[in-house]
């Protein structure tokens, strides 16, 4: 089974939803036969609560704090199994604000390696928190880990810098290992030309949008529940739309690209050109609306 | 025409000057161009009537060369705070930095260890993966608990960082704020001398310093609680007691009237350190590590201070002396009979000694004060000082080394290994003065060796007690028939 292992892992600003995109469209690999297994990389550790249907789980770090090492703890102690049979492990942390969760996610990762928990999985998922902080949260880029990556975006501005910062991330790694960026995952924000500046942003960044999913309440409602659209209204729509990306990604195995990341200025540039900001806007840059207001 | 004795010295020099730069140009070759330009502003060649000693120091090290350079851990634990007894040092971070500086400096001191003093043990928060990815907080409240419940005469903690602590942000002044308070005010010093801060030892001895200033002398108000003060008190500052150096420089102020009310910090306690703001003159010997609290006390509390130097006779004479100049009649004659008093064990040691080393060559590459300081006891001794270093010297230290070396003597600043032994091995000293990592590699040359960082588990050197103890060593080590052994017996 191993020998086609894939691994992949999603990334984004945080708060663009990779925790919910991702668990969703798993759920959608895994009733397409698939073998999952997620790791959450989030000191948060709330990576799998939609298949778990529970906030937290014992974490990795938390067990190893309390055994005392990570070499006391056994496989089967981190591992959950949860809806469809997926299996999840979460890294977990530290509290904000104290130690290294960077470190955390490192020794997270090389112990679930070296206990095998891969074996019999045909996928192996990261979810990793939004920033890019620190090497420790770069782990599931290096070599022999995530083969793609896919990053959630939006049309909101932060998200597509966001976007093109972790594609700097996969470029310095792709050189010396085998990453490489999967394609951007779009969650609908109802900005103005939402799609066609995904898309736009994609071209530029040597890759393409995957799939554009669009905005539904319904995410919320099961959510609520914790649980994913697959589980909650398998009929659904929206359920439909995370089949397609999960389709999309299992065929898009060995398509992945070396990104082609831009400067701040070139982001500005596409912005003009989709009109979203004028060129004349930038005598608007530094102004206050009451100062704009009182120009006019 | 005769040539005359000043002719011939000139001569000498000007000799010796070109040898030395022929020397350093050679040592360079064999470095990249870069690396090269960087380690030339480092060598040199002392000119008479310069005010420093033409090299550049306190700069980051070469990568990629052997230094023979510390860290600010090593700075604060192993020099400044180590030495207090009646505290706990814990070495807060991964086991090593405290195994492997495990009672390595020979600090010497007075009571029961284990009990009221605990300079030989080792206290570490053996940090493992857990405490590096959740933080060392509650391990540092833990062992802290356990100091007071295990040694509960210790007078007070002080926290030395090591450098995962500066990484992960443990909040060590937090937990030893509110320990202290716990444990009714009593002193626990945070120290940030993590090892990667600074190019050497000496940010350490500066963070250390500073943490003294903070947590020692702020925290308790402007006066302790119960002190007598007299005229002729003074404090011993930046004296480590290696082997017993303190003890036997104390002795000389105190047989010139003086009272000695602290030892900073060589068998030194805590409320040494907190009476010293009391003292009429702070005399100090290690300026490198602790000029920086000498000129706080001086500036906060008007206590003046002046450097001495207790190495080989004429020093220690001079510096009696200048010490006495801030006193009274009374210890001017104190130190007169002082002097006089040593005289007969002085002449005896340089009578049975000096013949046996007269015009032998030394070099040194030592830290602190002693690339300049103990040039005078070998003086003493008829030797000559023909190279000097230091590991860590600021321009200051080179400053005052011009009152010391010789015109032409080589200068080394942070020398490396390869420099170093080049350099040995093509001047061909009569005695290497170094470290533990140096010595072998010279005895291996046949070239004689010091260790002048720990006097080789020998000493005390300060103090005319110490200049018996000094001579011998350095004749032992000299003139030990082992070297007549080394040649090779085929050639």
């Amino acid at each position: 089974m191993s020998d086609k292992l894939r691994q992949i892992a999603f990334y984004g600003k945080g708060g663009i939803g990779k925790s919910t995109t991702s668990q969703n469209t798993l759920a959608a690999l895994s009733e397409m036969g698939q073998k999952i297994l997620i790791v959450g990389c989030d000191p948060k550790a709330d990576s799998t609560r939609l298949i778990l249907h529970s906030k937290a789980q014992d974490t990795v770090l938390s067990l190893a704090a309390e055994a005392g090492s990570v070499e006391d703890l056994e496989l089967e102690d981190v591992m959950k199994v949860g809806y469809r049979d997926i299996r999840c492990v979460e890294s977990g942390g530290p509290e904000p604000g104290v130690g290294c969760a960077g470190r955390g996610v490192i020794t997270s990762i090389n112990f679930l390696e070296e206990n095998g928990a891969y074996d019999g999985a045909d996928y192996v998922s990261y979810d990793v928190l939004g920033d890019v902080v620190c090497g420790g949260f770069a782990m599931p880029i290096r070599e022999n880990k995530a083969q793609e990556i896919y990053i959630v975006m939006s049309g909101e501005m932060m998200a597509m810098y966001a976007a093109n910062n972790i594609s700097k991330g996969v470029l310095k790694y792709a050189n010396s290992g085998g990453v490489r960026l999967g394609g951007l995952i779009c969650n609908e924000r109802q900005t103005d030309k939402e799609l066609e500046l995904a898309d736009a942003l994609a071209g530029k960044l040597g890759t393409k949008l995957i799939h554009f999913i669009p905005r539904d309440n319904i995410v919320q409602h099961a959510e609520l529940r914790r649980m994913t659209v697959l589980e909650y209204a398998p009929e659904s729509k929206q359920a439909g739309e995370y089949r397609t990306l999960a389709q999309k990604i299992h065929a898009n195995g060995g398509n992945g690209t070396i990104p082609t990341p831009i400067t701040m200025d070139e982001l500005e540039d596409m912005l003009m050109e989709f009109g979203i900001m004028q060129k004349e806007d930038a005598s608007l840059i530094g102004k206050s609306a009451a100062e704009l207001a009182a120009a006019v | 025409m005769s040539i005359t004795a000043e002719e011939t010295r000139e001569q000498i020099v000007a000799e010796t000057k070109t040898r030395n730069r022929a020397l350093i140009d050679e040592v360079l070759k064999v470095y990249p161009e870069k690396t090269a330009k960087r380690r030339a502003k480092h060598l040199g060649a002392y000119e008479e009537g310069k005010s420093d000693c033409g090299v550049k120091s306190n700069i980051k090290s070469v990568p990629g060369v052997m230094t023979i350079r510390g860290c600010a851990y090593a700075g604060s634990k192993g020099v400044v705070w180590g030495p207090i007894k009646d505290m706990i040092h814990i070495s807060h971070g991964p086991v090593g930095c405290g195994q492997y500086s495990w009672g390595s400096r020979r600090n010497y001191y007075i009571g029961t260890t284990g009990v009221d003093t605990f300079v030989t043990m080792q206290f570490t928060s053996d940090f493992q993966e857990k405490d590096i990815v959740f933080g060392g907080d509650k391990k540092l409240e833990k062992i802290m608990d356990e100091i007071e419940d295990l040694f509960p005469l210790n007078h007070g903690i002080t926290v030395q960082s090591e450098c995962p602590i500066g990484l992960i942000g443990d909040d060590i002044e937090a937990v030893s704020k509110k320990k202290s308070k716990e444990f009714g005010g009593k002193t626990i010093v945070p120290v940030r001398c993590e090892g990667f801060r600074g190019v050497s030892q000496s940010l350490g001895h500066h963070i250390a310093n500073d943490s003294i200033r903070d947590y020692v002398f702020e925290k308790q108000g402007a006066e302790p609680k119960v002190f007598e003060k007299t005229p002729y008190d003074v404090a011993i500052i930046g004296d480590y007691n290696i082997g017993g150096d303190a003890w036997s420089s104390r002795i000389l102020l105190e047989e010139m009237g003086l009272r000695v009310i602290a030892q900073w910090s060589g068998d030194g306690s805590l409320a040494e350190l907190e009476n010293t703001p009391m003292a009429k003159l702070n005399v100090l010997h290690c300026y490198r590590s602790m000029n920086y609290i000498s000129r706080y006390m001086e500036e906060k509390h008007g206590v003046p201070w002046v450097e001495y130097n207790f190495f080989g006779p004429s020093k220690i004479a001079e510096s009696l002396r200048t010490i006495a100049s801030y006193f009274d009649d009374h210890i001017k004659e104190g130190a007169e009979r002082v002097i006089e008093k040593y005289n007969r064990l002085t002449e005896e040691v340089i009578a049975k000694y000096r013949p046996r080393l007269e015009g032998r060559t030394v070099m040194l590459f030592v830290g602190g004060l002693r690339p300049r300081h103990v040039i005078g006891a070998y003086e003493d001794l008829g030797m000559n000082v023909v190279g000097t270093g230091y590991e860590f010297g600021h321009n200051d230290d080179y400053q005052r080394t011009t009152h010391y070396v010789k015109d032409g003597t080589l200068i080394y600043d942070d020398v490396t290994g390869y420099e170093f032994e080049k350099m040995v091995e093509s001047i061909q000293p009569d005695l290497v003065g170094s470290g533990i990592k140096e010595k072998y590699v010279f005895q291996k040359m046949g070239v004689p060796f010091r260790q002048m960082h720990s006097w080789d588990y020998s000493g005390p050197y300060h103090g005319y007690d110490g200049f018996a103890i000094f001579a011998r060593d350095m004749d032992m080590a000299i003139n030990n028939p082992v070297w007549s052994l080394t040649k090779t017996p085929w050639e």
